[in-house]
């Protein structure tokens, strides 16, 4: 929820660490890409687990109830003998999906507007920058519960949602980097020589912009994911028959004070995990495409 | 004037975005009794709250009694809309206030410690629990302290304001305190991440300045150098961090209040969305908006109590 660090900082800490470990120019960039295949494979691997898995372990068995953590079953049973990591992994990937579908629309809504007010300029840019600052003024979660109700809530509510509310941060990132380009030296010669705006935005923008979306996406996933989570927790979100790793945790709330602690922790623990391994790639991701560091 | 054109643009959309939504108003409103109330008598109602009438009319109609103070009757609480936001946030804020200071400050140490130390064991510890706590989703963590504390160590309680069969006058400020510190506790250990790392970042470069330099080159301790050149830069934009964080803040006391039950402004904002409750919801989505602005204001005019550049600089424009 709290994940609104600054991309700057999080670059800023690792190039500083990078700087005083000084490794070879090979090893850093090997390690690079080997966390991003790494993460991508324990993400893929995730979001791909119900079809690789099947169904098994979701049946009902009533003689192994409420079982705590064992070999056989990592994760615990719960008050149905169903076993908690085949609900967990169905669940999260359940939850990824919507998360990817959601921040992939809001990605284009947001590169969109971005590339139109730093573009156009004039009352478009005015506009846009007004409802990114209306979406700022409100919290979030408020944000977000307001818009998933007024659409009728359910997993549409929730896709919805997600998509209008998490644009604003990469509209504001590509606005100024398009503005920033665009009064660049080399723009200013470019169209002295003759060049079309459109030869411009394809040979000088683009290899700006196109980084910052593929980061950006990728950054968004977690709060997308975690908000999905949330709106899914509180009941505005996925009905419970579709059991997202939002619906299981509401679920467990009910058997705590039983004592049964793993029905929560571990399936919020592979959330977390997720959550962490999707700003693994994508800081990794940045470290690789931005021309400041991609050369380390 | 910008509070004034900022609620007025919330007011739009959220007009907007509850007249396209696919709730029906009188359906709504009458709820499970919908049967037994025949189609002419819905169209009385839809005429006498004029919802045959067009967009614009019922927008300015609405916003003129918003104008006047008048935020509707809620559903679920069956009591005017502003009394209900009004008790709820009473109990919140001190929620809130407890949580805000605790964060603030000790996301400021952790956050120094780690710039100060910066590339050892510490900082590593402190870093890789901010950057984890910065991606764990609020209501994990709510779950997680009420399991330990709650649960297995039986030192707080599991729910709600007061202990339960005592009547809310009869609550002493012991028992209240003790219900209230929990979700508080909560809502600052995820607040921390966030103002620690950027603290952390800005020492570092104050560290990293030619005059810290010159001062180390004096002969002046680390702790001294923190103390005279660090705390001073790194205050300003770790203030107005704080403000900033009380919309995250206010969405956070949502998440917590769910899981302790406890009896809150966020709690009632689910109430009302999950109830169907729109005078409450908008009600709430106003007051959350005031809220932000609020902590924006705040950090404005405390820029010049603490930075006297430009509190200075201000005297020599005039």
């Amino acid at each position: 929820m709290t994940s609104t660090i600054d991309p700057a900082v999080n670059l800023e800490a690792k190039t500083s660490s990078s700087l005083q470990q000084n490794p070879s120019r090979t090893s850093r960039r090997s390690r690079t890409l080997a966390a991003i295949v790494l993460g991508t494979l324990f993400l893929g691997a995730i979001i791909f687990s119900p079809w690789i898995l099947g169904e098994s372990g979701l049946s009902t068995v009533l003689t192994q109830r409420n079982q705590p953590p064992t070999w056989s079953h990592p994760f615990g049973t719960d008050w149905l003998g169903r076993d908690m990591l085949m609900r967990s992994l169905h669940g999260l990937s359940l939850s990824l999906r919507i998360g990817l579908l959601a921040a992939s629309i809001s990605a284009f809504i947001g590169t969109s507007l971005g590339l139109a007010a730093g573009t156009f300029g004039g009352w478009v840019d005015a506009v846009i920058i007004w409802i990114v600052d209306v979406f700022f003024s409100l919290p979030h979660l408020v944000l977000l519960i307001l818009i998933a109700f007024s659409v009728g809530g359910g997993t549409r509510g929730v896709i919805i949602a997600v998509a209008l509310t998490h644009w604003t941060n990469l509209a504001r990132i590509i606005r100024a980097e398009v503005l920033q380009v665009n009064s660049a030296d080399y723009i200013h010669l470019s169209r002295q020589f003759g060049k079309s705006s459109l030869w411009i935005a394809r040979h000088h923008m683009m290899p700006h912009i196109v980084p910052q979306l593929i980061v950006g996406l990728i950054l968004l996933f977690p709060h997308a994911i975690l908000h999905e989570a949330a709106l899914s927790f509180i009941g505005i979100g996925l009905s419970p028959h579709l059991p997202a790793v939002g619906i299981i945790l509401a679920e467990s709330m009910r058997h705590l004070s039983t004592g049964y602690w793993w029905l929560g922790v571990m399936p919020g623990l592979l959330l977390l995990l997720s959550v962490k391994a999707f700003d693994w790639v994508g800081e990794n991701l940045r470290i690789l495409l931005a021309p400041k560091t991609s050369q380390e | 004037m910008r509070l004034g054109l900022l609620l007025i643009a919330v007011a739009i959309f959220t007009f907007v975005l509850l007249s396209l939504s696919p709730i029906d108003p009188v359906q709504a409103y009458i709820g499970a009794d919908m049967m037994q109330i025949s189609a002419d008598q819905q169209a009385l109602i839809a005429e006498r709250w004029g919802l045959d009438q067009p967009f614009w009319n019922r927008f300015l109609d609405w916003l003129g009694q918003i104008l006047q103070g008048n935020l509707g009757v809620s559903l679920v609480f069956n009591r005017p809309v502003s009394e209900v936001i009004a008790a709820r946030f009473q109990a919140s804020l001190q929620m809130l206030a407890i949580a805000w200071l605790l964060s603030g400050l000790l996301g400021l140490a952790l956050g120094t410690l780690a710039g100060a130390v910066a590339g050892s064991w510490i900082d590593r510890v402190i870093r890789l629990y901010a950057y984890t706590l910065a991606a764990a989703p609020t209501f994990w963590v709510a779950l997680l302290l009420l399991i330990v504390f709650a649960v297995s160590w039986r030192i707080a309680p599991v729910c709600c304001a007061a202990p339960p069969g005592v009547l809310s006058q009869n609550v002493t400020v012991w028992q209240h305190l003790h219900h209230l510190l929990l979700p508080a506790m909560t809502l600052s250990i995820i607040g921390i991440a966030n103002i620690t790392l950027h603290t952390r970042q800005k020492l570092i470069e104050v560290l990293h300045s030619d005059y810290v330099l010159f001062a180390l080159a004096q002969g002046e301790n680390l702790w001294n150098i923190v103390r005279y050149h660090g705390l001073r830069n790194i205050l300003l934009p770790a203030i107005t961090l704080q403000f900033a964080s009380l919309s995250e803040l206010f969405g956070g006391s949502v998440l917590v209040e769910q899981v302790f039950a406890y009896p809150g402004l966020g709690e009632a904002t689910v109430q009302g969305a999950l109830r169907s409750d729109v005078p409450l919801l908008v009600g709430i989505v106003f007051f959350s908006a005031l809220f932000v602005y609020i902590g924006n204001t705040l950090a404005d005019l405390a820029y010049p109590i603490i930075d006297p550049r430009i509190r200075l600089g201000g005297q020599m424009n005039r």
